[in-house]
């Protein structure tokens, strides 16, 4: 559950006024801190500096793109590493759910796996595929894999048993077994691991380029912190939590929109 | 189930798994040299580079200073996060006044993933400890808010509307009943964040630090050292389950009257 966007039982006037309040609040210390010189502006802008910046980084290029041309290249290698995480992860978590044999292999090698963080994977991924769009992605991918797996085999094992007698009673093949039984009963677990493994996927994204990139949104972080410039490093992580943002809802409402259908279907 | 639960009955198969994996590994590298050197180490090298950074140490230490260092680090984050999260989600659970007022700040810094913050952290306090204590600081305070918070609103009803029934005093509500109701979730919240703290403490080293596992790793991937990349992320795998399954102990100590 988490912090509700309704009006959690208070009045809507006291709601709504104690959330501007502490909108206001939030946006006051800071601007207070940025402007009493406690700390040099440098280190500490204030609101307006930030947004100016923003939309300064949007218009002209800072290392070589505008802001836009970063995000434009980090999304691009978030969805390839995404997409691969779920195209290779997906099927793995359904087959291992079906095989107990493909089970009892790769259980043990992903569980000694998923204790490496993704972002240890920064070394070799430089080693193997350079700092182009092949690094990132493999760091990406080691961070998405993971929930889709598991998601993918959890609802595999919790198909109700009846519907995979009935379809062995008819003589289904593995294959037809697993895409037309396995598959579609799964497809609400698969979904919210997709949730897990793309905000995973973004977070390692962002690791990836911060370490080996010579574009996308971490590498503007990097830059802005080479030059000392809080407002530009500010910037950036205003655009990584917006897309973040983003993506999460976009798939929130993917899976709002799979589970009314099945409820209607029944 | 998870896919560690099903393992027991086959548990031969996943020991031949890992048998024909290190049989594979040694006859690609130091058999065939299908795989070159350069790119992933054979399995005589990775046992070298272990027993150097060891015995006579690596990148300005030896193996188990960087591991205590990294280990230190995230538990002072970890430590001072719980100390500023937990209570904070306790009272936003309490009062719906408190929650309404700090929520909006929440859902501004919520969206930013722990490793964003690094580069400010390094602008603000350099390379030194202070910066990843603080990263850590907040890879851990948003998980241990929001679960005492949804552990609090988790507390049945009818045991709040018994302790006010009661006129149980402040202090002892707090203590009786808040606290023990939320403190599964406060678990689960405190596991989670354990784990994102390792992972954000990896990355804060790998992109500027003076010791540490990730600091070995950066240094190795300078070097083009590939077994000693291999030392580095087994070691950041062990010591990540060893602190998780410490954590584990610690929470069926807390909570005997979960224990299985």
């Amino acid at each position: 559950m988490s912090a509700a966007a309704v009006s959690n039982g208070l009045p809507f006037r006291r709601w709504l006024t104690l959330s501007v309040a502490g909108f206001v609040a939030f946006f006051a210390i800071w601007w207070l801190i940025a402007a009493s010189g406690l700390v040099q502006r440098q280190f500490l802008p204030t609101p307006p500096e930030v947004i100016e910046k923003f939309v300064a980084l949007t218009q002209s290029p800072f290392v070589g793109y505008t802001l836009q041309q970063h995000l434009a290249s980090s999304v691009g290698r978030f969805a390839s590493g995404f997409g691969l995480a779920v195209l290779i992860g997906v099927p793995l978590g359904l087959l291992m759910g079906w095989f107990r044999w493909l089970d009892a292999i790769v259980t043990p090698l992903f569980d000694a796996l998923r204790f490496v963080a993704p972002i240890a994977w920064v070394p070799f991924a430089a080693l193997w595929f350079g700092t182009g769009i092949g690094g990132p992605m493999l760091i990406i991918f080691s961070g998405a894999f993971p929930p889709c797996v598991i998601n993918a085999y959890r609802g595999a094992k919790f198909v109700e048993p009846r519907f995979i007698e009935a379809a062995q009673t008819l003589g289904a093949s593995h294959f037809r077994m697993i895409t037309e039984v396995l598959l579609p009963a799964s497809i609400p677990s698969i979904v919210a691991g997709l949730r897990i493994s793309a905000g995973l996927g973004w977070q390692s994204l962002v690791g990836a380029e911060l370490i080996v990139a010579s574009s996308g949104i971490g590498y503007l972080l990097v830059k802005g912190q080479a030059n000392i410039s809080t407002s530009i490093v500010m910037s950036g992580m205003i655009a990584i939590g917006i897309v973040g943002f983003a993506i999460d809802a976009l798939l929130r409402v993917l899976e709002r929109r799979i589970n009314a259908r099945r409820g209607i279907a029944g | 189930m998870t896919p560690s639960q099903a393992r027991r009955p086959t548990a031969w198969v996943g020991v031949l798994t890992f048998l024909v994996l290190a049989a594979t590994w040694y006859a690609l590298t130091t058999l065939t040299h299908t795989i070159s050197p350069g790119r992933f180490p054979a399995p005589g090298e990775t046992w070298d580079a272990l027993r150097q950074i060891a015995i006579t140490g690596y990148a300005d230490a030896r193996l188990h200073e960087h591991i205590l260092h990294s280990v230190k680090l995230v538990l002072l984050g970890f430590a001072a996060a719980t100390l500023v999260g937990v209570p904070l989600g306790l009272a936003m659970g309490a009062s719906r006044a408190f929650e309404a007022f700090i929520n909006p700040s929440f859902l501004l810094i919520r969206p930013i993933p722990p490793l964003a913050w690094i580069p400010l952290a390094i602008v603000w306090l350099g390379l030194g400890d202070a910066a990843k204590v603080l990263i850590i600081w907040f890879a851990a305070f948003v998980p241990a808010v929001i679960n005492s918070y949804s552990g609090v609103r988790a507390i049945e009803p009818h045991l709040l509307e018994a302790a006010r029934t009661l006129g149980v005093p402040r202090t002892m509500f707090v203590r009786e009943v808040l606290i023990p109701g939320a403190l599964p979730m406060i678990f689960t919240g405190l596991r989670l964040s354990l784990q994102a703290c390792w992972t954000t403490l990896v990355a804060g080293e790998l992109i500027g630090a003076i010791a540490g596992l990730g600091h070995v790793l950066y240094q190795a991937s300078l070097d083009i050292f590939p077994a000693m990349i291999v030392v580095g992320m087994a070691a950041v795998a062990v010591t990540g389950a060893a602190m998780t399954a410490l954590l584990g102990a610690v929470e069926r100590r807390a909570m005997p009257w979960r224990a299985r």
